[in-house]
């Protein structure tokens, strides 16, 4: 478990190098420059010259990389272009919120997928199991601004169970984690469903309802967990679909995270700031792949980690 | 004696007509009460060396003085941390009385040392403001720019209350540059504790003082009880509240729980909330010092040729654009807005005719047409605008290809003097300040066509930059009339040569809660976007 964990470790490490390089490389081939959009509209070319320097923008490729990953490994993130504040501060205050967001969507998709999904499947080809199935395609193919607005205007608007945006209380949670939660459990249903149909035809089930058990210990305590393993490991690769999702997400709910950071960044070519989101962001992913990996063979036995 | 006689005489004639039109204040104004602003972008910064973008600029104002201001919802200067100036007849020394006990957020009492460091600091290349090109006309600026030398020479401090700037060059356009946030008076030792967080923890005179600042969620702006000038603020506080998008913006103000929605009525919204009485009453709108354009590089065959400028001039339906934005602007005629002062009255410009233009375009050797590159800013109306653009280039025979890209990319392009033709939108000129040279210089002149600059049509005509520069010279007020004219003349010469399409002129549209009070002119003023927090009230 040690040596596998290093290994996987190491290995975590190594992508985060690639990420950090590629994302680099990437800003500093666009056709635009962040010294104007510091400098301003009225700055001469004497000004643009001396922050170019100033900032080591006038560096070769590989000197400007070299700085960035030595400051990285001290923990320095840069301070941004634009504001001038710390990478770090303005990540780290920004990235409580979207975890929380984060746990609570797959909280959310974890409960309607895979409810939804076992339901399904125990009714398969029966009405219901339709309904299912067509209602998770409309959330998967559902855009998620439109989601988000339908049941901001909805809930919180109209009916007023929920405020209109914001963060703070659990009441303030329940909406965009749901919005996320709705798209994810879309897919879940669907490969729940497929998952449980297989299990539901072997052996062992076939033995437990023998054995004379009751329909609902076979279904929870036999089937389910061996039907629900694709889908933990799922949620590792799902968490990357979520860091896209979440920057529609949290500018509609005003939820202060760190997607609507890195959109502000881009669009201003911050790249202090693009860089620490992306890293942030990858170095998450990265994890929590780890984390499901590691996850698995606590469900099923039969799962060794080497 | 004489001189001394003049340069009173000059004083009376520069501060009395500002002094005699000041803000009357509303009889009906409330003091205290919360209001909550929103908006969806994080606030960047609260450094006036640093802040420069029309989020931050109205809120900067209220946190920081400078030694000239507006009078509330006009383009009018007034004496604001200075009490009074005078300026010599050459028009290169301008003498500023400061204000006794104004106090900054702190508790300390500012001087004219404060002033001397702030016009240091924001001239000081270690700063990298984006505003200090504005202060090339006070003597020691290069200087100062290049490093060699530590701080501007041509500002002086005579006594705690008295600071003497000397210009190198005479400058009508000095007073307003003085009333930039850039100009703002910064205490030094706040300056220096805060080190490059002052954005995030400022100290002002101001009207308000910061009392809150969450990242991503809120800032909190708290009532200056010390504030120097009686009897504002109204408001005990405002709340800004970011990373709201504007419809949800919207929603929340119909719900009654939101004041000003910052980035205003969302395009989609518009045409629902103008239908409706109630909503529609709440709404003011004004003009704003902004002129949407397409530029036509010079440099850039076929559109070197004056006569294929002209004809891109004729083919274009303005009423048409002006239209895909819901009526939201006015067509532009010239590239200074009407509401600004040297606007030339009563020209036409390029009436739209595309037959004529066809046929100009025929006698220039293009009767076949040809084939372009239109960059244009990818967010909403910018490419909806560009493709009428390009529907109206068709019908004369030009096919253009549309370059939709982020902004970033676009400007880049603009000044590396690759983009044939851009659309100006979402990175529009608006006026810095009040005055015609900001509309030249930058854009129109021959400085700004440098590598990198704004002058994206890359335009440069060596005789109106002399005409320009013969303009900004000419400070004495007595002159005023005569420098309008000039500038005018200055833009119908760039109509002849015709190296823009000035598309439109947006419109402001402010919408607002009912409890909220105050004169309209606040809700538009020109140079507090949304709104001019210090004299706005709420009536509940």
């Amino acid at each position: 478990m040690a040596a596998y964990l290093a290994r996987r470790l190491i290995e975590s490490l190594l992508i985060l190098l690639g990420v950090s390089f590629i994302t680099f490389f990437l800003l500093y081939v666009l056709p635009a420059d962040p010294v104007r959009q510091i400098a301003g509209r009225s700055a001469t070319p004497e000004t643009v010259q001396i922050i170019r320097e100033q900032l080591g923008l006038d560096q070769p490729f590989i000197v400007q990389y070299g700085r960035y990953l030595g400051g990285l490994v001290q923990g320095d993130l840069g301070r941004s272009y634009l504001q001038k504040t710390e990478v770090a501060e303005l990540v780290w205050s920004r990235l409580p919120a979207t975890l929380l967001l984060m746990v609570a969507a797959i909280f959310c998709e974890l409960l309607i997928g895979v409810t939804l999904g076992v339901v399904a499947a125990l009714s398969r080809g029966r009405p219901l199991d339709h309904v299912v199935m067509v209602g998770s395609f409309v959330a998967v193919s559902a855009p998620q601004f439109v989601v988000s607005l339908l049941l901001l205007y909805v809930f919180a608007v109209k009916l007023g169970w929920f405020p209109i945006g914001g963060y703070g209380t659990f009441a303030h949670l329940v909406l965009p984690a749901l919005t996320l939660g709705l798209l994810g459990s879309g897919w879940y249903s669907r490969m729940m469903r497929s998952s449980m149909i297989d299990v539901l035809r072997q052996d062992f089930v076939r033995t437990a309802r023998a054995k004379g058990l009751t329909r609902g210990r076979v279904i929870l305590r036999h089937a389910l967990p061996n039907a629900i393993l694709p889908i933990i490991a799922m949620i590792g690769i799902d968490i990357g679909v979520f860091m896209g999702g979440i920057v529609v997400v949290e500018s509609v709910f005003g939820w202060p995270g760190i997607g609507q950071l890195a959109w502000q960044a881009i669009q201003r070519v911050d790249i202090p700031i693009i860089m620490g989101v992306t890293l942030v962001s990858a170095t998450t992913i990265v994890l929590g792949n780890l984390l499901a990996d590691i996850i698995c063979p606590m469900i099923d036995p039969r799962i060794k980690l080497r | 004696m004489k001189k001394l006689l003049a340069s009173t005489a000059l004083a009376l004639a520069l501060t009395l007509p500002a002094m005699a039109q000041d803000y009357v204040p509303d009889p009906n104004a409330l003091s205290g009460g919360n209001i909550t602003v929103t908006y969806k972008d994080d606030v960047a910064t609260l450094d006036p060396a640093i802040g420069y973008d029309w989020q931050n600029w109205s809120m900067i104002k209220s946190l920081f003085d400078s030694l000239m201001d507006y009078v509330p919802g006009t383009t009018d200067l007034r004496p604001g941390l200075a009490e009074s100036y005078t300026m010599t007849e050459d028009g290169l020394t301008y003498t500023f009385k400061l204000r006794p006990g104004v106090l900054f957020h702190n508790g300390r009492e500012m001087t004219a040392e404060d002033v001397k460091y702030s016009l240091d600091r924001v001239t000081n290349p270690a700063t990298q403001s984006p505003g200090a090109g504005f202060f090339g006309s006070i003597a020691g600026f290069a200087e100062a720019m290049d490093g060699s030398a530590k701080g501007l020479s041509g500002v002086t401090v005579i006594d705690p209350l008295t600071v003497q700037i000397q210009l190198s060059r005479p400058d009508a356009t000095f007073l307003h540059v003085m009333a930039l946030n850039f100009s703002s008076v910064v205490p030094k030792e706040a300056v220096e504790a805060a080190g490059d967080d002052f954005g995030k923890m400022p100290v002002g005179t101001g009207a308000f003082s910061l009392a809150e600042w969450t990242i991503g969620q809120r800032l909190i702006f708290s009532k200056n009880a010390n504030y120097w000038r009686e009897g504002v603020p109204y408001l005990d506080s405002v709340t800004f509240e970011v990373g709201q998008e504007p419809v949800v913006a919207l929603l929340r103000l119909q719900n009654g729980e939101v004041d000003l929605p910052g980035d205003g009525i969302p395009p989609a919204k518009f045409t629902e909330v103008m239908a409706d009485p109630a909503q529609a009453a709440e709404v003011v709108e004004g003009g704003q010092l902004q002129t949407g354009y397409i530029t036509l590089n010079v440099t850039i065959p076929p559109f070197d040729n004056v006569a294929v400028r002209k004809a891109v001039n004729m083919a274009i339906n303005k009423d048409r654009i002006v239209q895909i934005i819901n009526g939201r602007a006015v067509p532009a005629t010239q590239p200074l807005p009407p509401s600004m002062p040297g606007y030339t009255e009563g020209y036409a410009g390029y009436a739209y005719d595309p037959e004529a233009a066809r046929a100009m375009l025929a006698e220039a050797g293009f009767s076949d047409g040809f084939e372009t590159d239109l960059y244009v800013m990818n967010t909403d109306p910018n490419p909806r605008i560009a493709q009428a653009i390009q529907q109206d280039l068709a019908a004369i025979g030009i096919s253009a290809n549309l370059q939709s890209l982020a902004q970033a990319n676009v400007i880049e392009a603009g000044g590396a003097g690759t983009a044939p033709m851009i659309w100006s939108g979402g990175m529009a000129w608006i006026a810095d300040f009040p005055d015609p040279s900001n509309f030249y210089g930058p854009i129109l002149g021959c400085g700004g066509a440098a590598e990198g600059g704004w002058n994206w049509s890359k335009y440069c005509n060596a005789d109106l930059d002399a005409m320009a520069v013969t303009a900004d010279s000419m400070a004495d007020p007595a002159q005023i009339a005569d420098r309008m004219k000039m500038w005018s003349d200055i833009y119908m010469g760039v109509m002849e040569d015709a190296p823009w399409v000035p598309v439109f002129n947006e419109q402001r549209f402010t919408m607002r809660s009912p409890r909220m009070g105050g004169d309209d002119s606040l809700y538009v003023d020109p140079v507090s976007i949304p709104v001019n927090y210090d004299y706005v009230y709420v009536t509940e």
